[in-house]
């Protein structure tokens, strides 16, 4: 019986309008969709949210990257909040948030490693990095070690290509980048995480925790003038500018002032 | 180049090392928009905004930019396609959406550049918008690129503060919004229909072709939608000229390019070349193959493109170059690998993360790349047999081109030139398998039995 997934919510007063030959009983007892789980500030970073698109609709994704900030996945009732909210079906939200990766279905752990296993970092050792992680954990893809929210717990993950090659092996921890990593380094960051520490990425923001990064991912930056200064600038990105100041090697130079424009095209 | 000529500019060749894109890379806080100012920043868009609209895609249209999101189409010819006018499709709102969804394996240019400069980004997405008349723009950017999220969204906050977005920018009556967007974790979305589904706060998934998002697009309005290293292309081009621009490059793929370097090479990173530039010359500055251990194949332009081996080092490396060598530029991320690496391992490899990305709307994809995973994953455990390689070619030629979108034909890339350069090294896994596996005589026949015409 999928039909509480397919009702269109903002349709319904609360009662269900059912045909009386259809004896239905749900399996868990509905809640309201506007679940408590969501306080006020949700609701108004909701708003907020939706505002910026020219409908409303597009605020979907962000929306389930909100709701994952408040729960640290994306449940049943962040489900039901999004289509509330949207004026969409629980069915269409839960196509949406069963299609992409960052969405989780279950709950994580304080912070999320993910290392990446695509080629070029898996033939630099990205493969032995994630197996070593999962044999200390205790876990496999997607799963936590410890219990899920609470302080040193890990959500471990094989990601695809994080697009940093030039910095192979990479992982991130809640989407900040730890770049050039060896199984010892990644084994001693992970330990560090579980002891409470918080040690700073390579390129990104001092590290927070996965709730935190996906509120920023919907959109909402409690300190974006601070994040925004966390360091980016690996070596390996500014090599060839540098070999190029170091050889005195320039593009053609410009002239002195723009040249005029093109003139218009014949109309035709 | 005799306009060049008789403007003065310098036609001789370049330096190997062209920073136009990365000019701004070196100086701390780039990013921050004072820094951007004091360093030219911004002086493009006033200048675009003495002009004519048209003029602008005129401008691009000369200075042969192409696309740098990997496909290569002419921009200033993609701008020109958006109907304009008080009537029909050209009444409608138009959009900019700027794909900076990077997550082709291999690529990894973008990323620095939002994080660098996300400034020359804004900028040239106001001169395009102005161009194609757009008062809206959205920036899609990968979710798990957080830090180049916070950068660019904290430049379109400076940009608003500062009167470079908002209303009548600049006095000049033209009105822009700009929206950064966090994807959330799926390749298939730098496809750019899946794109626009996804932004429209739907499964990303292709959509069929045509309408071309030209004129019909986010939400069904006329669209261009644009790489991040496309648009940042564009402050220079107006601030230098077409023909300045093309001082740099070839007649058909002209201007500079970011190249990738990645893997097994000593000084591995971003270097900005001319286009046509080589695998030789990019060899010689990143410092040669690490440990001296040689090179045995690479990708041009990310895993969708079709592997280039060592006699491929002095291909010219632009659109042209490329594909006459039986490839394609992509997105030029240069994945080098060497002697150590078995080919049949990088192939099933990428091959699990194409069934991983699939979308799963058309069957070739879904279920090829499936087929092809499970075959090669045979293989890798020695119980393959020399038949599996036709039965790959097969399944191959079977997605190939029937596929949805472009993600289906990127799949077969990395198995087709895999075989094509080393095929032995396919063969070698079967002969490694214990005796009695190979029925020689039942699949001599296969080939047939499956239509390969391999």
């Amino acid at each position: 019986m999928t039909a509480p997934e397919g009702q269109p919510e903002s349709v319904g007063n609360g009662n269900d309008q059912f045909p009386d030959e259809v004896e239905w009983e749900p399996a868990v007892p509905e809640q309201s969709p506007l679940t408590p789980v969501f306080d006020e500030a949700t609701r108004q970073r909701t708003v907020e949210i939706i505002a910026r698109y020219p409908q409303s609709r597009s605020a979907l994704l962000p929306l389930l990257h909100l709701v994952q900030s408040v729960e640290g996945y994306v449940s049943q009732d962040g489900i039901r909040y999004c289509a509330e909210v949207l004026e969409l079906t629980t069915a269409e939200v839960s196509a949406v948030a069963t299609f992409y990766t960052m969405y989780k279905r279950t709950p994580c752990g304080e912070h999320l490693v993910s290392v990446c296993t695509n080629t070029l970092c898996a033939a630099l050792g990205g493969d032995e990095i994630y197996r070593t992680l999962s044999r200390r954990l205790g876990v496999g893809h997607e799963e936590t070690a410890g219990e899920p929210g609470t302080p040193g717990s890990i959500t471990l993950e094989h990601a695809e290509c994080l697009a940093a090659c030039d910095l192979a092996p990479v992982l991130q921890v809640n989407y900040e980048y730890f770049d050039n990593q060896t199984v010892e380094s990644a084994q001693a960051l992970v330990e560090a995480l579980q002891r409470g520490e918080r040690p700073l990425p390579t390129r990104g923001a001092a590290l927070t925790d996965l709730k935190t990064v996906e509120m920023e991912l919907a959109g909402i930056f409690p300190d974006l003038a601070g994040a925004v200064a966390g360091n980016s600038a690996a070596p390996e990105t500014l090599r060839g500018a540098q070999l190029a100041a170091e050889r005195h090697w320039v593009a053609p130079a410009m002239p002195d002032m723009p040249p005029a424009l093109p003139d218009l095209p014949e109309k035709r | 180049m005799t306009n060049s000529d008789r403007s003065g500019l310098d036609t001789s060749t370049p330096d190997p090392i062209t920073p136009v894109l990365t000019r701004r890379w070196l100086s701390p806080r780039a990013w921050d928009i004072d820094v951007y100012e004091q360093l030219e920043g911004y002086a493009a868009l006033r200048y675009a905004l003495t002009g004519h609209p048209d003029q602008l895609i005129e401008l691009v249209k000369a200075s042969g930019l192409r696309g740098r999101g990997g496909a290569g189409f002419p921009t200033g010819m993609k701008w020109g396609f958006i109907p304009q006018g008080p009537t029909g499709a050209g009444a409608k709102p138009k959009y900019l959406v700027v794909n900076a969804d990077e997550g082709e394996p291999g690529t990894c240019k973008d990323i620095p550049t939002m994080m660098a400069d996300p400034h020359s980004l804004i900028e040239g997405c106001i001169i395009t918008c102005y161009a194609i008349r757009a008062n809206f723009c959205a920036i899609y950017i990968r979710g798990e690129a957080l830090h180049p999220l916070r950068r660019v969204r904290y430049a379109v906050e400076q940009a608003y503060a500062k009167g470079y977005l908002g209303r009548d920018i600049l006095g000049s009556g033209f009105d822009l919004d700009i929206v950064v967007h966090a994807g959330a974790g799926a390749y298939i979305c730098g496809e750019e229909t899946a794109l626009l589904d996804s932004l429209e706060g739907r499964r990303g998934q292709p959509r069929l072709k045509p309408p071309f998002p030209a004129t019909s697009g986010l939400y069904a309005s006329p669209t261009v939608v644009n790489n991040v290293e496309t648009i940042a292309s564009v402050p220079a081009i107006v601030q230098g000229g077409s023909s300045w621009f093309r001082t740099m490059g070839q007649e058909k793929s002209p201007g500079p390019k970011i190249y990738s370097l990645s893997g097994h090479v000593t000084r591995p990173g971003q270097y900005e070349a001319p286009m046509g530039t080589t695998l030789r010359a990019l060899l010689e500055l990143a410092g040669g193959m690490k440990d001296g251990i040689p090179l045995k194949f690479w990708t041009p332009g990310g895993s969708s493109t079709p592997l280039f081996t060592a006699e491929h080092l002095d291909v010219p490396l632009d659109f042209e170059g490329a594909a006459t060598a039986g490839s394609m530029l992509g997105t030029t991320a240069l994945q080098i690998f060497n002697e150590t690496v078995s080919v049949p391992w990088a192939v099933m490899k990428w091959t699990e993360f194409y069934k991983h990305e699939s979308c799963g709307k058309c069957t070739p994809c879904r279920e090829g790349t499936y087929w092809l995973l499970q075959i090669l994953e045979r293989m890798l455990h020695k119980q393959g047999t020399p038949a599996d390689i036709e039965t790959l070619l097969d399944v191959c030629d079977n997605v190939l081109g029937r596929a949805f979108c472009a993600l289906g034909d990127g799949a077969t890339s990395p198995i087709t030139s895999g075989i094509k350069y080393f095929r032995q090294e396919f063969l070698d896994l079967c002969t490694a398998q214990p005796s009695g596996g190979v029925d020689t005589a039942a699949h001599d026949q296969l080939p047939e039995l499956t239509g390969a015409s391999a």
